[in-house]
């Protein structure tokens, strides 16, 4: 009995800790993780989603246009409705989770460099030839670059050197047919794919995303900074800058024009870089999308967690080389094709810039968040 | 009364058997469970059948998994659990444990687990004792194995070995990001904000020293207090409530309940008596059999003496191993030198990031290399903060991009590491090429200062 009045104490003593008045820690109900969750589902990605759906609805209705009667005007207007569905993109490719990830959104909707001709990269299946034979199956992995975005920059900007040699594949050409069908395919496609993500996050998604705010590596946050970090590495540091530029193994070290995103169209690829890098920042700092309010999100988080620990401000830091990645890139070309050609190096030194937040993002942040990268035992005593 | 005859008394006491009864077949049962686990996690498959390249320890770059057949190795690892926990040809069960549960913890380093390396150690140490002396299958059909009592050093070898893995736990949090810095708690606790009640207390600092504190002490003194007939019970009670909220707040799987479970070993006979009894009318086994009063007697003097040498030699082994980190350098959880095997767990949060650049020197092109087309995400995240994977990972690049028709490839490493809260700082010498460099035991040249101190053990 007196081992267990012993116990009893221990357990007064816990309790009387438990209720100090001065604790020096923040207050704990100053912080709810939730709150991020809601305020990027509500605040950021859905909107998003939202807007990118209407994007896709336009330009289906713009190849719709186009191919019924094509001429130089709604060429434009497909041209205008496919840029505009691009930038809003931007937006959104970093949410590759739930039914994005189930039906390879990205994949399908933006792997590039496109498989064109004979002459593309990949030259197994082309565009060309999926018009030449007119079978051809876009749910197939392995179809995934010719369809998409690329696909319709070959398709709108890549066939000929003037608007009307891009016009005659439409009208003159003996395989016309195909080729408005293949815009109709395409456009279907990805308004389809679109409002399919759209409607599983407006359909219980959306609560299970911000329901499932436990820690560990299937809760959302964890899920949400692996899945952010990993676009910011490899689709926007990797794909828009680092192997057009020719830092990867896929080209051995050479600059490769080709893999520039858009590539027919002149003038696109920094614009789409930079409002993905914008993408990238605001919701890094929880900004609402499309208007300039605030919300919980990674800094605000950051924030509360370096008030604790009382450590360098973190945050600071990131949005300071965001800032200086960005100062970097307005010095390029709004063509990255031609900026490759005449001077790569400011294409590298960019991609410097995005490098050193990839550091602050990938070892600082997460070791500050304790994310983890997966679920196996870990060491303990 | 010379050291020597005390000694020799010592090792001629005995004791019941019961204790290690109960410990062979929990063990045998906990094994079990973890194997089961493991497989329905889908972590054979996910861990060493998907990966393309597996991280080897120094001097066992033999041991790799074998494809498919490695489920094999998983499935008789899982069967000799069964035949130990039974105690059915045991000798030879618990060797195949120790042999199959070795080579899965060898074939890739990515995994590795103080815990495993624990089980590994203690199913060696168990081939030493006779556990199937009592309450056993073999027991049961051998006569002449059939024992009672069993020499009293064969249960205190694993509290002993209990004991050090507490005690050097405790040691090792003797410093000062631990008590002074409460890290890498601080990090860790307040990533736990979903639990309910506790969720909001572990976002306090104070909470984060108080683990700290109470963590360092329990680990330093528990195996005192479960030794000491007075303070056993109340020993057991902190055992329980410890591992219990280790298990609530850490991902680590099956330890806290073996932890929990091993510690009855501290515990007096007549408890495993009392357990045996119970499965025994659970089963309607005949415990009485086995209650011959016999001591068991090793099949000859020289076994006794082999066993008790190389025993004495293990033990001298695990009290050293730990404190091979004196010898090199540096700051130990900056290098990584001598920190495995050593009971450091839960001592460090390290996060880091390399980005590998092949230098192709005919023709002086070089790029960057994915680390995504070699490894999967988990093994990058190892590999990324320590130093002895950054080496062989680079040496495996060179082996890649030779085969790709780089004759003679550069590896370089762009590598930064942020270590218990500090601000990442580089961590690999840039200018060095990894290639030039031979993976050895000798202190690495090629990582670069700390430029901070980590007082204490």
């Amino acid at each position: 009995m007196r081992k267990f009045s012993f116990v009893f104490i221990l357990g007064l003593i816990l309790l009387w800790g438990c209720t100090d008045d001065n604790p020096s820690g923040p207050d704990a109900d100053d912080f709810d993780r939730e709150e991020i969750l809601v305020n990027w589902a509500d605040n950021i990605i859905l909107p998003a989603f939202e807007s990118f759906s209407t994007t896709t609805g336009e330009l289906k209705t713009a190849g719709e246009n186009f191919t019924t009667n094509p001429n130089q005007q709604t060429l434009q207007e497909l041209r205008d409705a496919w840029k505009t569905s691009y930038l809003a993109w931007q937006h959104v490719s970093m949410f590759e989770m739930g039914k994005a990830m189930d039906v390879r959104f990205r994949d399908y909707l933006n792997t590039y460099p496109v498989s064109a001709n004979e002459s593309s990269p990949n030259a197994d299946q082309t565009i060309q030839k999926n018009i030449q034979t007119g079978t051809y199956n876009l749910e197939l992995p392995s179809l995934r670059d010719t369809q998409g975005f690329p696909a319709l920059d070959y398709l709108l900007n890549g066939l000929g050197d003037s608007d009307d040699a891009i016009l005659e594949y439409y009208t003159t050409h003996q395989d016309a047919v195909e080729y408005k069908k293949y815009i109709n395919d395409l456009v279907t496609r990805m308004d389809q794919l679109t409002v399919e993500v759209l409607d599983h996050w407006e359909s219980g998604y959306r609560d299970q995303f911000v329901s499932n705010s436990g820690n560990g590596a299937n809760g959302s946050l964890d899920m949400m900074v692996n899945d952010y970090i990993f676009y910011y590495e490899k689709y926007l540091r990797a794909g828009k800058i680092g192997i057009p530029a020719g830092v990867s193994a896929i080209s051995s070290g050479t600059p490769s024009p080709v893999r520039v995103e858009a590539y027919y169209s002149e003038g696109l690829s920094k614009a789409l870089f930079m409002e993905a890098l914008n993408a990238t920042q605001n919701f890094f700092n929880g900004k609402h999308y499309g208007t300039q309010e605030m919300g919980e999100s990674l800094a605000s988080y950051l924030d509360y967690l370096n008030t604790m620990k009382e450590g360098a401000d973190l945050t600071q830091l990131i949005n300071n080389q965001f800032e200086s990645a960005r100062n970097q890139a307005e010095n390029l070309n709004s063509d990255f094709v031609t900026q490759i050609e005449t001077d790569n190096s400011e294409m590298l030194a960019t991609y410097d810039e995005l490098q050193k937040n990839v550091v602050f993002l990938k070892v600082d942040m997460l070791q500050a968040l304790n994310i983890n990268v997966d679920y196996v035992d870990a060491d303990g005593d | 009364m010379s050291i020597e005859s005390t000694l020799q008394e010592y090792l001629r006491k005995t004791a019941n058997a019961a204790p290690l009864a109960v410990f062979r077949i929990f063990f045998g049962i906990l094994m079990l469970i973890s194997i089961i686990r493991f497989a329905a996690n889908g972590w054979i498959y996910k861990l060493y059948i998907e990966p393309d390249f597996f991280f080897s320890y120094y001097g066992f770059e033999w041991v790799q998994p074998i494809g498919e057949w490695t489920y094999l190795i998983f499935i008789i690892c899982g069967l000799s659990t069964i035949f130990v926990s039974i105690g059915y040809k045991y000798r030879a069960a618990i060797i195949v444990f120790f042999l199959s549960f070795t080579y899965i913890e060898l074939m890739d380093k990515t995994t590795y687990l103080n815990h495993y390396y624990f089980i590994s150690i203690l199913s060696f140490l168990m081939i030493f004792l006779p556990a199937h002396a009592y309450y056993s299958v073999d027991a049961w059909k051998n006569e002449s194995l059939r024992a009672q009592k069993v020499p009293a050093w064969t249960i205190d070898s694993i509290k002993l070995l209990l004991g050090i893995v507490y005690f050097y736990a405790g040691l090792a949090k003797l410093n000062s990001d631990w008590l002074l810095r409460a890290m890498p708690l601080q990090i860790w606790l307040p990533a736990n904000y979903s639990l309910p009640i506790l969720g909001d207390l572990l976002q306090q600092t104070w909470v984060h020293y108080a683990f700290s504190w109470a963590g360092a002490l329990y680990d330093l003194t528990i195996p005192f207090l479960l030794l000491m007939k007075r303070t056993r019970l109340f020993a057991f009670v902190l055992v329980i409530v410890f591992h219990a909220l280790t298990r609530v707040l850490f991902p680590i799987g099956m330890f806290p309940y073996i932890m929990i479970v091993s510690a009855l070993i501290f515990f007096e006979p007549k408890l495993h008596n009392t357990i045996l009894s119970r499965i025994s009318r659970f089963f309607k086994i005949q415990k009485d059999r086995f209650d011959n009063a016999r001591s068991y007697l090793f099949s000859s003097t020289i076994t006794r003496k082999a066993s008790i040498g190389l025993l004495s030699l293990f033990f001298i082994v695990q009290l050293l191993i730990p404190f091979r980190y004196l010898l090199y350098p540096g700051e130990l959880f900056w290098t990584e030198e001598g920190f495995r095997f050593s009971w450091r767990v839960m001592l460090m949060e390290k996060a880091g990031y390399a980005n590998f650049k092949v230098v192709d020197s005919e023709s002086d092109q070089s790029f960057y290399v994915d680390n995504t087309e070699f490894l999967t995400r988990f093994q990058e995240k190892q590999m990324a903060a320590q130093p002895d994977f950054i080496l062989e990972y680079a040496h495996h690049l060179e082996d890649y991009y030779q085969q790709k028709g780089i004759e003679d490839p550069g590896i370089y490493v762009e590598s930064f590491v942020a270590l218990n809260g500090r601000r990442s700082r580089p961590y690999v010498d840039p200018n060095a090429d990894l290639t030039e460099i031979e993976p050895s035991l000798k202190h690495r040249t090629w990582i670069l200062p700390f430029d901070d101190e980590i007082k204490g053990l």
